[in-house]
C-alpha cells in the first residue's frame, strides 16, 4: 500500500502526460484515413507495412543514424576529458564547481540561437572563410562548412555536449581519490589508470549521457533542417511533413517504430551498465 | 463614486443613461481618433463588445500583429494575432477548431476546413465591400483575362453552396468559404550583379552556370511547384496540370530534383522568409525561388536583387500565384459572430490592404486601399510607373528610392501573369514521400 503510495506522483505524471498520448498515437497508427486528415476507425498494419517497406524508411534512418553516432562520439570524446579536468586535475574544489558552472554558461540562451548563431560564423562569407582567405589559405571559401552534415554535427556537439559532462563529472566525482593514488604507488602508468580505474567506474555517467545524447539526436529534426540547408533528411522530419498534409496514421507508424527504435536503443546501452546499482551505491 | 451612485439608483433609468452616455461618448471619440472609413457597430454596443476577444490564426506574413492593434484600435474589441506556420495551422483548425474564431485560410485549407465541418459559410452580402473585390476573387478572371486555375485559384476556392455544405462550389453562389485579404504573384529572386543577365524564365534556376549558387523552397507544396515551372521552362516536360500532378510527373519532377541535387546544384534549400534573406544578403546563392518582401529585405542591406518578372511566354512561365483569406470557425455566434464580420469589414475597408500593399502584397480591394496610401505608394506598388518620391515598408524604412520602378511591373501585368496557384495535390501523401527522396538523396 504505502508504496503505490510513493510511487502515484511520478504515476501522476507519467499516466496522462505520457501512457495517453502514447496510446493515442498507437490507435492512430492502424486506423485509416480519408486523405483530408479525418480518421476511420478499423485496424489496419498497412500503415506499418508502407513505412516498412519503403526505401526511404531505411534512407532516413541512414542518415539520421549517422548523425547520432558521429555527435555521440565527440560529444563523448569532449564530455570525458572536460569532466576528467575538472575532477581530477583541478585541486580547489570551488574552483571545480565554480569551471563546471561556467561549462553551463552557453546554455543559457536557447537551442536555436545558439544553433544559428553558428551561421555567420561557417558562411561563404563568414568569419571562418573570410579569415582562412585573408591568411592566403585557401582561394575558393569552403563550402562544407555549412549546409553540410559537418555543420550539423558542429551543431548538435555544440549542443549536447553538456548532457555528457554532466552524468560523467557526477561519476568520476565519486571515484575515491586514494584508489588512483594507490595504483601511482604501485606503478601504474597513466594510460593503465585511466583504461582500468576512470573508465570502468564512469561507465554509468558514459551510459546516462550517451542515452541523453541519442535520443535526443534520434527525435530531432530542426537542427539537420536548418544546420544542412534542406540537404539531409531525418525520421522525424519527414514524418512532420507527413503531419502538415494531414497524413496522421502514416506519422503515427513511424513514430511507434521511432519509439521501438529508441526503446531498444536504450535497452542496449543499458545491458553494459548496471544503472540502479551505480546510482545507488 | 459613479459605481456607488449607479449600485443606489440600480436600475432606474437615470443611471443607465447615465452610464450608457459615457460609454457612447467614449467610443465615439475613439473613432473619432481611429480612422474615418470605420462605421460599423451601433455605438449602443460599445461596452457589450469591448469584452469581446477574436483570436486570428495563421502564417506570419498574413496574420500580422500590427494589422491585428489597429483593427482593435478601430473596432473596440480584442484582436488577437496568433502565428504558426503552415502546417501547424492547418493542423490547429482541423484539431483544435474551438480554439481559433478567424482561421487564415489559403484555397486549399479552406477546401480541407469546409470538407472536415470547422468553417460555416460567410454571407456574401454581408460583407459591405464585396462587390468591389476585384473579379480575380468573385469571377475568376480580371479585365477579360481568365485566370488559369492550375493549383487551386481564389476563385475555386471561394464559394460553397449552402453555409454548411462540405463541398467547394464552382460558379457564384451567396456563400463563401473565406474572405481573401492578401495574395501576390512570386517568382525567382536574383543578384543582378552576380547573375549577369535579366532573368525573366525559370530555367536560370536550374542553370548548371549557377551550380552550387542556387536554391529551392522547401515546403513540398509549393516547392515542387517552383520546379515544374522550372522543368516545363527548360523544355523537359510539359504538364497537364502543375497543381495537380500525376504519379508519374511527381516522378519525373523529382527524380529530376535529384538529379540536380547530385550535381550540386542547390546550395540549400530554405522554408522560412528568413533564411532567404539570409542566403541571398549573405552571397551563399545568387538565384533562388523567393517572395517578394524578402527581395525588398536583401535591398535594403544596400545588397542589389531583382525579383524576376516571369511574364508568360510560349505558353510557359508564369507566376505562382497565392491568397490567404479569413474563415469565421463554426463555433462562432451571436455577438461574437457579429464581431468577427465587423472584423472582416474593416479589413477591406483600406487600411489592412495599404498595409500589405507597402510591403509588396496586394488588397483583394484595391479600391479602399488606394485611399490609405500616398499617391505616390500607389503609383508605385499598383501601377508599376517610376516612384514620384522614395517608398518605405509598413514600418517607415526606407525602401527604394525615388525613380525605382516595381519589378514586373504594374499589378495587372503581375497578376495576370499568374500560371499556377498554391495548393495541396490530391496525391500529397506520395509527392510528400518523393520530396523527402530527394531532400536525403
Amino acid at each position: 500500500m504505502t508504496s503505490w503510495l510513493y510511487i502515484s506522483p511520478l504515476m501522476l505524471v507519467l499516466i496522462p502526460f505520457f501512457v495517453l498520448p502514447i496510446l493515442v498515437v498507437l490507435v492512430a497508427s492502424v486506423f485509416e484515413t480519408d486523405g483530408f486528415g479525418g480518421l476511420i476507425p478499423t485496424f489496419t498494419l498497412a500503415n506499418y507495412g508502407t513505412v516498412l517497406t519503403s526505401g526511404l524508411t531505411y534512407n532516413l534512418y541512414f542518415e539520421t543514424v549517422k548523425f547520432t553516432i558521429l555527435t555521440w562520439f565527440f560529444t563523448l570524446l569532449l564530455g570525458f576529458f572536460v569532466a576528467y579536468f575538472l575532477v581530477f586535475h583541478v585541486r580547489n574544489p570551488l574552483l571545480a564547481i565554480g569551471l563546471f558552472l561556467i561549462c553551463t554558461v552557453p546554455f543559457w540562451t536557447s537551442n536555436i540561437i545558439r544553433m544559428i548563431s553558428w551561421i555567420p560564423l561557417l558562411g561563404k562569407e563568414g568569419l571562418i572563410n573570410s579569415a582562412l582567405l585573408h591568411l592566403g589559405l585557401i582561394r575558393e571559401p569552403l563550402e562544407f562548412l555549412l549546409y553540410s552534415g559537418f555543420a550539423v554535427v558542429v551543431a548538435y556537439v555544440h549542443q549536447l555536449t553538456i548532457f555528457m559532462i554532466v552524468p560523467i563529472f557526477n561519476s568520476m566525482a565519486r571515484i575515491d581519490k586514494r584508489v588512483v593514488e594507490a595504483a601511482i604507488d604501485a606503478g601504474a602508468s597513466r594510460f593503465d589508470i585511466m583504461r582500468l580505474i576512470i573508465v570502468p567506474l564512469s561507465k554509468s555517467g558514459i551510459a546516462l549521457g550517451s542515452i541523453f545524447v541519442a535520443s535526443i539526436v534520434m527525435g530531432d529534426f530542426f537542427v539537420t533542417k536548418v544546420m544542412s540547408g534542406g540537404g539531409s533528411a531525418s525520421v522525424v522530419g519527414a514524418f512532420y511533413e507527413d503531419i502538415s498534409v494531414l497524413q496522421y496514421p502514416g506519422a503515427a507508424a513511424s513514430a511507434v517504430i521511432l519509439t521501438v527504435v529508441l526503446l531498444v536503443m536504450v535497452s542496449l546501452i543499458l545491458r553494459t551498465v548496471d544503472i540502479r546499482k551505480e546510482i545507488t551505491q | 463614486m459613479t459605481a456607488k451612485h449607479n449600485g443606489k439608483t440600480g436600475k432606474s433609468g437615470k443611471g443607465i443613461d447615465r452610464r450608457s452616455f459615457l460609454k457612447a461618448g467614449a467610443a465615439v471619440a475613439g473613432a473619432a481618433v481611429g480612422t474615418d472609413a470605420i462605421t460599423g457597430f451601433p455605438t449602443i454596443w460599445a461596452q457589450e463588445i469591448k469584452d469581446i476577444e477574436l483570436r486570428h490564426v495563421g502564417v506570419s506574413y498574413s496574420v500580422v500583429k500590427a494589422i491585428g492593434d489597429q483593427a482593435a484600435k478601430d473596432l473596440g474589441f480584442k484582436v488577437t494575432m496568433q502565428n504558426l506556420d503552415t502546417s501547424a495551422a492547418i493542423n490547429r483548425f482541423i484539431t483544435q477548431p474551438n480554439s481559433v474564431d478567424i482561421a487564415d485560410l489559403e484555397g486549399w485549407q479552406a477546401k480541407l476546413a469546409a470538407k472536415r465541418g470547422v468553417i460555416q459559410g460567410i454571407e456574401a452580402r454581408k460583407i459591405k465591400e464585396f462587390d468591389n473585390f476585384l473579379p480575380i476573387f468573385t469571377k475568376g478572371e480580371l479585365d477579360g483575362h481568365k485566370i488559369p486555375r492550375q493549383g487551386i485559384s481564389p476563385y475555386e476556392a471561394l464559394y460553397i453552396a449552402k453555409p454548411d455544405a462540405t463541398e467547394l462550389h464552382d460558379g457564384v453562389t451567396e456563400w463563401l468559404t473565406n474572405v481573401p485579404q492578401v495574395y501576390n504573384a512570386d517568382s525567382i529572386g536574383y543578384r543582378p550583379d552576380l547573375v549577369g543577365h535579366t532573368v525573366t524564365e525559370w530555367k536560370d534556376l536550374i542553370d548548371p552556370k549557377f551550380k552550387g549558387k542556387a536554391a529551392i523552397l522547401d515546403v513540398p507544396a509549393i516547392g515542387i511547384m517552383d520546379a515544374a515551372l522550372c522543368f516545363e521552362s527548360a523544355g523537359l516536360i510539359k504538364y497537364g496540370n502543375k497543381g495537380n500532378m500525376t504519379k508519374k510527373e511527381i516522378d519525373f519532377t523529382c527524380d529530376k530534383l535529384i538529379e540536380l541535387k547530385k550535381s550540386g546544384q542547390f546550395r540549400a534549400t530554405w522554408t522560412t522568409f528568413d533564411q532567404s534573406v539570409q542566403l541571398m544578403a549573405a552571397g551563399e546563392v545568387v538565384i533562388q525561388s523567393m517572395w517578394s518582401p524578402a527581395v525588398a529585405a536583401v535591398r535594403v542591406k544596400q545588397i542589389p536583387c531583382v525579383y524576376a518578372p516571369v511574364n508568360f511566354k510560349d505558353g510557359k512561365e508564369g507566376y505562382r500565384g497565392w491568397c490567404n483569406g479569413m474563415g469565421l470557425m463554426k463555433h462562432l455566434s451571436g455577438k461574437k459572430l457579429d464581431a468577427a464580420y465587423e472584423y472582416m469589414n474593416w479589413y477591406m475597408s483600406g487600411w489592412q490592404g495599404a498595409f500589405v500593399s507597402r510591403y509588396g502584397y496586394y488588397s483583394p480591394v484595391p479600391s479602399t486601399a488606394k485611399k490609405f496610401m500616398t499617391p505616390a505608394e500607389y503609383t508605385f506598388w499598383y501601377e508599376g510607373k517610376p516612384a514620384p518620391e522614395p517608398v518605405t515598408d509598413p514600418y517607415g524604412v526606407p525602401m527604394e528610392v525615388a525613380g525605382t520602378v516595381r519589378d514586373g511591373g504594374s499589378f495587372v501585368e503581375r497578376v495576370t501573369n499568374i500560371s499556377c496557384w498554391n495548393t495541396l495535390m490530391d496525391e500529397s501523401a506520395y509527392m510528400n514521400k518523393r520530396w523527402n527522396d530527394f531532400k536525403v538523396a
